[in-house]
């Protein structure tokens, strides 16, 4: 074994490129691993958009339908309760849904709707998760004289109003997530897909 | 940096360490090809707990799942076809480099005094590995992994007054059932790796106190520098024998690749036909064989025949076939250890056994046929009488005189 | 259970010589046949999956064999299932086994246990015999309980027997081959046609992952090649040391 002779610039451009193709392998061999913890098709088959028949809401009801396994709220607002709707921007957090992580684009109005008599909102509470239940009855006893009807979360008492805008004071952040969402027709709608998708 | 290392020194032996097992771990110079298979069953080992865990994200050892579930990674898990045949080719490749590993110290007596530990941890970790083979071959629930199992299984049957409620005890049930697939799946994923990752550690620790023999068979401790106490035909570890063995993991993953995506079926010795037919306890396939890594022992099994109608001498003698390799170190009497210096009856003897060895394996594959079972006993035969015979004919050989210093080439 | 292991062990003996007797024909599988893959799951849907299940397949891979959407859905999917969906059958099990006297088998990955060729050489091998309860009998599937469900199509079949004569002396009929007695509304050629586009998207659901697996092979081993050269100019660059 002799040392004497060795070109040390060329052992360590070797070592390099092996330290560098061997990292390139330890990489994309990963990558399949990794990906494999993805949602499966199984996952993102059970995850597909879902049709929701609207004619079946009567006005000033709630109906809860299930997209990727949250609650999605529909509720049929009647024109009083989007009366009331514009009444209370001074007590709200957020009243021009400015936050646009909360809204797909085409919701970022008043009612932060498509068509303002249906509020399609995802019915997971932005402080801890809970879902807030549907209140509609104005002035509950419970909930103040001032209550214009709404979701208040049972958890840590979060106050959302109809278009799942948050009051401020209530320990959620933001306002609720409205899905992407198109109308198939006048009554169809397809919610986890947007128009432009 | 340095401080750090001191740091880490003062708590912890990394330096102290790496010299031992790397970088002042003085390995022979003089390996040849059949060295690179004991870093190449590490790199398996590897790869098999790797794609291991990720395959169990995803299976349900339960006997009304466990089949769709194997279909629903090779579909709908992402990549998930990918690993799967990475573990079942995996599965292979382990005892074809475990096989090859164990003929390397067999011709060249890696077995031999002081290494005799080593090879009896060896041998433990090659019999941990059919074990966690045969386990493994269950969960994908089909026909050949139910039939397979249930008649291995019904082997243990047959060892006489305990053998019924021994297999009743193996399987959980009276037939093979869903509490043996899940009691089979707790051992493969769990306590058979465990085994096998301390008896690899105790393989090095035991290799790396008494150093690596080589093909000369020669102790290159005996001759060292008188100044640095080096061993002179001794070179470190790292970096030699690491850049060395890098060049033999890329050769062994192209080998390794070409099988996991040009043929991850090996033409049904790999992935078997059978085995894509759901498990149905009621209908046994036509034609029932092992994988190809059981079939030596195996065709050894069917070549016994019955005695008194029992099947257990045929079982025993395939116990004994696998166990043998226990005795080696004290059957070789040669006084040399390697094949360059042992005299022409060892090289018949091994030429004869290997032909065995392979034609057994062969047979086993085979349906049994009355012309094929005649062959398999005179096989039998011979692969006993390598081991059995192995005192004489290696201590009245004429060897020739070991040199006192490797030679390269 | 000795007498269990011993007809485990020796079985075979008797059971080999039975199989392998007829001659399979060679299916015309080819998984980048987009054209044949969807005409074949055509075929499938309407002719395989009232009885046989695929419960492994979702009808959203069909996207790989190049339908999109919308097109499975008009033409392959009745109207309550979803793309989602995996390709289950409305039939339920123990009713099967009373119909046909043993479950229809799943198909999902039945070629990769039976072989493509099999498949393809068993359903254009359908034969007349008043004897079975359906009516009819396979020459590579004798005794089968599946009756021919394509026969307005292909036409029936009738065997042509010859005389064997056994190692014994003995003399008994044997079938020849198979001779259209009743044409269905294809000529040979094209149903010949409709089973390999058939087969060979079967083939293609037994695997789907194929084509992504054999491409990504190429990539891995031009990789490897390169690793390859560069871990031997390494190796070689240190053991100059090793005299």
């Amino acid at each position: 074994m002799s040392n004497e002779n060795v070109d040390r610039s060329k052992r360590r451009f070797l070592v390099a490129m092996s330290s560098a193709v061997g990292g390139v392998a330890a990489a994309g061999a990963a990558v399949p691993f990794v990906m494999s913890m993805l949602p499966s098709a199984k996952a993102l088959a059970a995850g597909a958009p879902v049709e929701v028949d609207l004619s079946k809401v009567e006005p000033g009801m709630q109906l809860t339908a299930e997209w990727r396994g949250k609650p999605i709220w529909i509720v049929h607002r009647t024109p009083e309760m989007l009366d009331l709707l514009g009444r209370h921007d001074d007590k709200l957090t957020d009243p021009n849904s400015e936050k646009t992580s909360q809204q797909p684009e085409y919701c970022k109005n008043p009612t932060r709707s498509i068509h303002p008599q249906y509020l399609i909102a995802i019915g997971i509470c932005t402080h801890l998760g809970c879902s807030p239940t549907y209140r509609k009855e104005i002035g509950a006893a419970d909930l103040g004289a001032d209550w214009p009807g709404g979701f208040f979360c049972p958890c840590h008492g979060s106050r959302f109003d109809l278009a799942a805008r948050v009051f401020k004071g209530s320990p959620a952040p933001t306002n609720l997530v409205i899905p992407p969402h198109k109308y198939l027709s006048e009554t169809m709608v397809l919610i986890g897909e947007d128009a432009k998708a | 940096m340095e401080k750090l290392m001191n740091w880490v020194d003062a708590r912890f032996p990394l330096t102290a360490t790496y010299k031992a097992h790397l970088s002042e771990y003085f390995a022979p110079k003089n390996f040849n090809f059949w060295y690179y298979f004991g870093s190449l069953a590490l790199l398996v080992l590897v790869i098999q707990i790797v794609s291991g865990i990720f395959l169990t994200m995803n299976y349900k050892p339960d006997a009304n799942l466990a089949f769709a579930s194997v279909e629903y990674i090779m579909r709908d898990v992402e990549w998930g076809w990918l690993i799967r045949y990475i573990h079942s080719t995996g599965a292979s490749a382990f005892f074809v480099v475990v096989y090859l590993h164990m003929f390397r110290g067999i011709i060249y007596g890696s077995y031999r005094q002081p290494r005799e530990l080593i090879w009896i941890f060896g041998v433990l970790i090659f019999l941990v590995l059919m074990g966690e083979a045969f386990f493994g071959y269950l969960l994908p629930w089909g026909q050949m992994s139910y039939w397979g199992a249930q008649v291995i299984v019904n082997l243990f049957a047959t060892v006489p007054f305990i053998g019924e409620d021994l297999s009743i005890l193996i399987r959980g049930d009276y037939v093979i059932s869903d509490a043996t697939l899940n009691r089979f799946f707790a051992f493969h994923v769990i306590a058979f790796p465990l085994v096998l990752l301390g008896l690899v550690a105790v393989h090095l620790v035991a290799l790396h106190e008494v150093g690596s023999n080589n093909p000369d068979g020669v102790e290159i401790k005996k001759h060292k520098d008188p100044v640095t106490h080096r061993p002179l035909d001794g070179i470190p570890f790292h970096p030699y024998y690491t850049v060395k063995d890098i060049l033999g993991v890329v050769v062994f993953l192209i080998a390794f690749s070409a099988v996991v995506f040009f043929a991850p079926e090996m033409g049904g010795y790999f992935l078997e036909a059978n085995n894509f037919i759901p498990a149905d306890p009621l209908k046994t396939p036509e034609h029932i064989a092992p994988v190809w890594y059981f079939t030596p022992y195996y065709a050894i099994l069917r070549a016994i025949p019955p005695i008194l109608g029992s099947q257990f001498p045929g079982v025993a003698a395939m116990g004994v076939s696998v166990l043998i390799f226990f005795a080696l170190p004290w059957l070789d009497r040669s006084p040399v250890k390697s094949i360059r210096y042992r005299g022409p009856k060892f090289k018949i003897a091994l030429t004869l056994f290997v032909i065995a060895f392979i034609g057994l394996g062969w047979l086993g594959i085979l349906p049994a046929t009355e012309l094929y079972t005649w062959i398999a006993r005179v096989l039998t035969v011979v692969y006993f009488g390598f081991f059995f015979l192995m005192p004489w004919y290696t201590k009245n050989d004429t060897s020739k005189p070991e040199p006192e210093r490797v030679t390269l080439k | 259970m000795n007498k269990l292991l011993h007809i485990l062990l020796f079985l075979p003996l008797t059971a080999f010589a039975s199989g392998a007797a007829v001659p399979l024909d060679r299916a015309p599988v080819n998984y980048k046949n987009q054209e044949s893959l969807q005409r074949g799951a055509a075929v499938f849907v309407n002719y395989c999956l009232s009885c046989h299940s695929a419960n492994y397949m979702r009808y959203s891979r069909l996207t790989d064999i190049g339908l999109t959407e919308p097109q499975i859905k008009d033409k392959l999917l009745y109207a309550t299932d979803k793309v989602g969906n995996t390709m289950s059958v409305a039939m339920r099990t123990h009713e099967a086994k009373e119909w046909f006297g043993a479950a229809p088998p799943d198909l999902t990955v039945i070629t990769r246990s039976r072989g493509a060729d099999w498949v393809y050489t068993y359903l254009r091998s359908f034969y007349r015999d008043d004897s079975r309860p359906t009516g009819w009998n396979n020459t590579v599937f004798d005794k089968v309980g599946m009756p021919h469900v394509m026969q307005d199509l292909q036409g029936h079949l009738a065997p042509v027997y010859r005389s064997e004569t056994d190692h014994e002396g003995g003399t008994h009929q044997v079938i020849d081959r198979l001779e259209l007695a009743k044409p269905g509304r294809m000529t040979q050629a094209e149903y010949d046609a409709l089973v390999g586009d058939l087969v060979n998207y079967m083939a293609w659901m037994g695997e789907p992952a194929k084509g992504k697996r054999l491409n990504t092979g190429l990539g891995v081993m031009l990789f490897l090649f390169v690793f390859f050269l560069v871990a031997f100019y390494l190796k070689k660059e240190y053991w100059k040391d090793v005299h």
